[in-house]
């Protein structure tokens, strides 16, 4: 199946927009998470604080990170962990495919990771040969449909449970149903059996404490707890901005992640994995390596307004509160992270020139930066990223060719930066425009225009499409205020 | 006290009602009302779309000008231009005395709303008009200036209309300058939202503090014939029926 790509997300979104299914789905993740949320965050006592806190714990991480990356490292070290450094996807994939070769498995069971997301990790092991099996219930319904996450909490968000049940009907051969219990049901019966046969699992990593070397995974379906546990090998891919320095630090993230993602109070599991199993009697892996994946981290490490891209917890929360993604999900931005945290990392991490359309796909409305747990501000970045578009400076970690500025915009904006400047040539645009307007107003408002005005002026022939244009009044303020409004008491 | 009037390009140039009616407010709660024509834009559409350059020339031009005046404040009939003075900072990275004149026009500069509610601490302006009406928070006003009980406040001692709060009052209408143009499908979807739940209030008019979403939402309500209206704040606050 083809996947949608960042640079047409235009014309993504109208296709989206176009479909009915989608929207009712994503009506419904709008107004349920947005409710859950809520009261799970009035159950702590200070919300507020705790973001604060938050922020402050990455911030020192992200300004220290060489410290506490290595004390991760040797501290994990220590219980028996070996560590990868890759400096891309693509390094992170040979070093995954590898390990894998290396111990002779045709199959891995697989927990939801977005850093598996990020480098495609699938596709390459299944170019290799290799089956990756997906386990969480989500992401094994967007395996088995062919399709990519539209959502990073919540990957098949955008299929209904009608689609679903006749998904397992096309591909399972069950019998339709569209009992929920059935469901989950085959595919647990399906998924158990995989656990067992596996000689690796494969899984990403919530946090990472320095000071003892202990990953923590949360999750609610028990899939991860297998995947790390059951076989003997466990591959964890972790982008390397995932450490905190301190365990007590844990306290501040459990509150906030599970309540800004899904709107619980804690999840169903949160496992606490530290090193390899010491006694043969003992549960858990023989062996743990840790894949720590800069790809283009680094670089957003290195300017102060990019930094906090990297404080991200993945939670999801942005997406849901965001009203472009409640219009036209998570597909459209054609990149695996989506939603305005999407616009925002997607574009640093595989160069704007492919991705230049994302920062310009939100209203800065600064819905995603008031959920945010741990206060990015995603508008700021935006800006930022614009700022790097119309310069034609690249962002991103890969070298690339600076982004092709948009001539028409940039004369406009050139022009009203000159014309607007002084107070007689905005006079004369008011003038002028009060006079073309004329030949398209009628009753005091510019209905849709179309044809050769809309082609001369593409921005009212977009604006016109949708609503009406208001005309420039007869007497604008200025001239009423030296007719005698200055000293009208 | 005595106030300098920033009334923004599109309030004088396609609603300048709205600025007679901040004037009016202004003057009826005992403010000096000064305006300076040589004031044109604040550069938002620049800064927001990507134009720093042109964005810093705004600022300058903005700053000049309004360090002319004696007034003790500097005030707007709208929240996303007063954001937009309180933004001017972020464009002279490398250059702190350009800064600190920023961040000084900026400290004094305030949204209408806001300014009367939390400088002249008036709730009851004296207005008085008829009917349901409810508000729309515009995005800059509520999460950049932090003004969500203000507005209403202010409406609430209306004389004669009944306010009412209307689903999702806080969610975007779509308008987002340039995004509007560059994703008009997009913002079409959004604004329809924000008219599906006006309807719902069965109101005579949807008030808000921003002229551009007003220009979203009633550009939104006129093609689809609603009987709606829109109204700024200053104007209802205008209002002596």
């Amino acid at each position: 199946m083809d996947h949608l790509t960042a640079e047409t997300f235009d014309q993504n979104a109208r296709d989206a927009l176009r479909d009915p299914i989608l929207h009712g789905a994503l009506r419904n993740l709008a107004d349920n998470f947005a409710e859950r949320r809520r009261s799970a965050m009035a159950s702590v006592d200070d919300w507020e604080g705790l973001r604060g806190k938050a922020r402050c714990i990455k911030e020192e991480t992200l300004l220290h990170l060489d410290k506490y990356l290595l004390e991760f490292v040797k501290n994990a070290e220590e219980a028996g962990v070996k560590f990868h450094w890759a400096r891309d996807g693509k390094e992170a994939c040979e070093v995954v495919l590898d390990l894998i070769m290396e111990r002779g498995a045709e199959m891995v069971v697989k927990a939801k990771s977005m850093a598996g997301e990020e480098i495609h990790l699938n596709e390459v092991l299944e170019s290799a040969g290799i089956e990756p099996v997906e386990t969480d219930l989500g992401e094994w319904i967007i395996q088995l449909a062919g399709e990519t996450p539209s959502h990073i909490v919540v990957p098949a968000i955008h299929k209904t449970k009608a689609q679903i049940a006749q998904l397992f009907v096309d591909k399972i051969g069950i019998e339709k149903s569209d009992d929920v219990d059935v469901l989950t049901k085959t595919a647990r019966n399906i998924l158990r059996k995989r656990f067992a046969e596996a000689k690796i699992g494969i899984s990403g990593v919530n946090f990472a404490v320095a000071e003892t070397g202990t990953m923590l995974i949360l999750e609610n379906e028990g899939n991860i707890r297998l995947t790390t546990g059951v076989p003997k090998t466990h591959i964890a891919i972790m982008g390397i901005e995932k450490i905190i320095p301190r365990f007590a630090d844990l306290d501040v993230f459990l509150k906030l992640l599970p309540r800004s993602g899904t709107g619980q109070r804690l999840t169903a599991y949160q496992s606490l994995l530290t090193g390899v199993k010491k006694k043969a009697a003992d549960e858990g892996p023989n062996e743990v390596h840790v894949v720590l994946l800069d790809n283009g981290r680094s670089r957003m490490l290195s300017h102060p307004v990019t930094r906090q891209s990297l404080a991200c917890i993945r939670c999801g929360a942005c997406l849901n509160a965001c009203p472009v993604y409640q219009q036209v999900g998570g597909h459209a931005y054609g990149s695996v992270y989506p939603g305005p945290i999407g616009a925002v990392i997607t574009p640093q991490l595989i160069g704007l020139s492919r991705t230049k359309q994302l920062p310009y796909a939100s209203s800065l409305c600064g819905a995603c930066r008031e959920v945010c747990p741990v206060k990015i501000d995603i508008p700021e970045l935006l800006l930022h990223l614009r700022a790097e578009i119309t310069d034609g400076t690249a962002a991103g970690a890969v070298a690339e060719t600076p982004v092709k500025r948009k001539f028409f915009e940039s004369l406009a904006f050139r022009a009203y930066s000159q014309a607007w400047a002084s107070p007689k040539s905005y006079k004369f645009g008011l003038r002028t425009a009060r006079l073309m307007q004329k030949f398209v107003a009628r009753k005091g408002k510019i209905g849709e225009v179309s044809g050769f005005v809309a082609r001369l002026l593409p921005p009212l022939g977009a604006w016109t499409a949708w609503r009406d244009a208001p005309v420039v009044a007869s007497r604008s303020f200025r001239e009423q205020w030296k007719a005698g409004l200055d000293s009208d008491m | 006290m005595k106030v300098a009037l920033f009334v923004t390009c599109l309030v004088d140039q396609i609603c300048p009602n709205v600025g007679v009616s901040t004037v009016k407010v202004l003057r009826r709660l005992g403010c000096e009302v000064v305006f300076d024509d040589r004031q044109t834009c604040c550069g938002q559409p620049a800064f927001n779309t990507g134009y720093r350059k042109e964005a810093r020339k705004f600022a300058e031009r903005f700053i000049e000008i309004f360090e002319d005046t004696d007034a003790e404040a500097i005030v707007s009939p709208s929240g996303s231009c007063t954001a937009m003075v309180k933004h001017f900072h972020e464009l002279f990275p490398d250059d702190i005395a350009w800064r600190e004149r920023a961040e000084k026009i900026a400290a004094k500069t305030y949204e209408f709303g806001g300014f009367i509610v939390n400088v002249l601490n008036v709730e009851d302006v004296g207005a008085s008009s008829s009917g349901r009406i409810t508000w729309h928070d515009a995005c800059h006003g509520l999460r950049d200036l932090g003004l969500r009980d203000e507005p209403r406040k202010l409406l609430k001692n209306v004389k004669g209309i009944e306010f009412v709060e209307m689903q999702n009052a806080d969610v975007c209408c779509g308008f987002g300058g340039t995004f509007s143009v560059k994703y008009p499908e997009i913002s079409a979807g959004m604004v329809d939202n924000k008219i599906e739940a006006i309807e719902r209030a069965d109101v005579r008019a949807v008030a808000s503090g921003d002229a551009s979403c007003l220009m979203q939402i009633g550009g939104r309500l006129s093609r689809t014939e609603s009987d709606v209206t829109t109204m700024h704040l200053a104007e209802i606050l205008a209002s002596q029926e």
